[in-house]
């Protein structure tokens, strides 16, 4: 069989998506292990919390990636990932708002924290603007919402940037790990840019 | 190394667990004579533990300047590091400071001082005698620890200097040497190196200044900034200077590093204060290590880290939310 008949094959795909998702709950297994393991040092509430924004960054990140993988490639199979992908982003962000509250804060000194701290009211929009993409990321939703759905979804541009500035507001002094990042999410977005112009890049305008 | 002798008139340690006895103090309690054997010879079995192997020191305990609250265990204050000199990740120093060495080590001294010249450590250290100061460290990141440490006051340190009148102020400087510190190598450093730290004349002279060269009893691991490091316990943490290699008494405040970098969230003074908060983060408590997922070791932050009464007097008058 060749490439084009095997790659559209039910059974590749579905070892193709299984495959994707053993490699997004790779942070979370990990994590899971180094708890058990009692292996995360002796501030083992910061090293989860930091963990699990890491992998919600890097997850937004290989959503955003299915598309252009798909243009480059031509194989539709990317884009049978990227809802699972996006889902995994928002379960990871989820835990690491709960890990933040839970462990970094302990619930107290939460006005202060969500009013004061430009890094946190970052996280916290990103975070926010997360949830209704989650929310309508059904089949049913999709066919409700019909083109406004691709609208609405362009959100998930805003959502890299501003996850992306959350992280780089935490360097103290190196910022090697955030210009990494930052280089893929800014070559992640250039890339629609010149695909679509502006337009295509801003939430709530057809395009 | 500079292993100096116990005086016959200095009575040996007797309130101090040996670290291979505190460490494993459950199996210890447990009983077995054979392993209570065991682990009541220090030196046998400790030395497998430690990380770094270190020398035994011969040092006087001072009660009076040491906390009876928990040690952090020697594990966490030897794996758990901020010495960005080695990188930013808080296993890095514990990873990669074993590519430093130091041993010789020489302190250039310079200024407004009587005596400058460039000293080797142990003469330096020769005519004092080691104690034992078990000082609580609080991170300006909020976490806390309580580690014994061994080592001179720094008054008597600075004071063979001879300072003159117009020092009003100590300089200090971690070693730059690329080669050894793999941190300083890095392209996203914001960091303009060397590490440098200052005191006012009056803060180093406090009695609770301490140049510690060991810990639990044993040389300073390089990752706790061997051979010589400041231990500074009513200041945040990055105030303490690691690796030494340059004293500098000057009329001038010296520039610190953080507040280089970011003069908004580190000030010159980084008193520990829990009325003043990190722009990023609030200072009113404090994880105390090692803690734990379910079971978070929080406490509150005290103002000086507790050590108000032997240094409140030093900032008298002064607007600590302007001087922080």
């Amino acid at each position: 069989m060749t490439w084009s008949g095997w790659s559209g094959h039910p059974r590749f795909l579905l070892v193709f998506r299984l495959l994707a998702a053993l490699l997004a709950s790779l942070p979370l297994l990990l994590l899971g292990q180094g708890i058990f393991a009692r292996s995360l040092g002796p501030d083992p509430g910061q090293a989860v919390t930091e963990s699990l924004g890491i992998a919600a960054l890097q997850l937004l990140i290989a959503t955003l990636a299915m598309t252009p993988l798909r243009r480059w490639t031509g194989w539709g199979g990317w884009i049978r990932i990227r809802r699972m992908l996006g889902l995994f982003a928002f379960f990871y962000a989820v835990l690491h708002v709960l890990a933040f509250l839970q462990f970094v804060l302990g619930w107290t000194d939460l006005w202060a924290t969500f009013t004061k701290r430009p890094y946190i009211v970052a996280g916290a929009l990103s975070f926010l603007m997360l949830v209704p993409l989650a929310l309508t990321s059904t089949k049913g939703m999709m066919k409700r919402l019909g083109k406004h759905w691709k609208q609405l979804h362009k959100l998930v541009y805003p959502i890299v940037v501003v996850a992306w500035i959350h992280f780089v507001w935490q360097a103290r002094s190196d910022v090697g790990e955030m210009v990494f990042y930052g280089v893929l999410v800014l070559f992640l977005l250039a890339v629609r840019w010149r695909w679509g112009g502006s337009r295509s890049m801003i939430p709530f305008v057809r395009g | 190394m500079f292993i100096k002798k116990r005086p016959s008139w200095a009575l040996p340690s007797c309130e101090i667990t040996p670290e291979s006895a505190y460490l494993n103090r459950r199996q210890f309690m447990s009983g077995t004579i054979a392993v209570a054997a065991g682990l009541s010879i220090p030196g046998l079995v400790s030395a497998a533990q430690l990380p770094v192997p270190g020398e035994a020191l011969d040092f006087v305990a001072m009660p009076g300047y040491s906390t009876d609250e928990e040690k952090t265990p020697l594990e966490d204050v030897t794996q758990y590091n901020n010495f960005y000199e080695f990188g930013t990740g808080k296993g890095d120093p514990a990873r990669y400071a074993n590519e430093m060495t130091v041993d010789p080590w020489s302190v250039v001294v310079e200024g407004e001082c009587g005596r400058p010249g460039k000293y080797a450590l142990e003469d330096i250290l020769k005519p004092h005698e080691y104690q034992e100061r078990v000082y609580r460290l609080r991170c300006v990141e909020a976490w806390s620890m309580v580690i014994p440490w061994i080592g001179v006051p720094l008054a008597d340190v600075l004071q063979k200097f001879e300072p003159n009148l117009r020092a009003r102020y100590v300089y200090f400087e971690t070693l730059y040497d690329p080669d050894q510190m793999r941190g300083q190598r890095s392209l996203f450093s914001t960091i303009d190196w060397p590490y440098q730290e200052g005191l006012r004349m009056d803060e180093a002279m406090n009695e609770l200044g301490f140049l510690a060269v060991g810990l639990y009893g044993k040389t300073m691991p390089n990752q706790n900034g061997a051979p010589i490091r400041l231990v500074l316990p009513w200041k945040y943490g990055f105030k303490s200077i690691k690796s030494i290699v340059k004293i500098r008494f000057q009329e001038q405040r010296p520039k610190t590093t953080w507040e280089m970098i970011a003069p908004q969230e580190y000030g010159f003074y980084a008193n520990v204060n829990p009325e003043v908060d990190h722009p990023r983060w609030s200072q009113k408590r404090e994880r105390r290590l090692p803690s734990g997922l379910l079971s978070p070791n929080w406490m509150e932050t005290e103002k000086f880290n507790g050590y108000a009464e032997q240094v409140a007097h030093l900032y008298k008058g002064m607007d600590l939310r302007k001087y922080y």
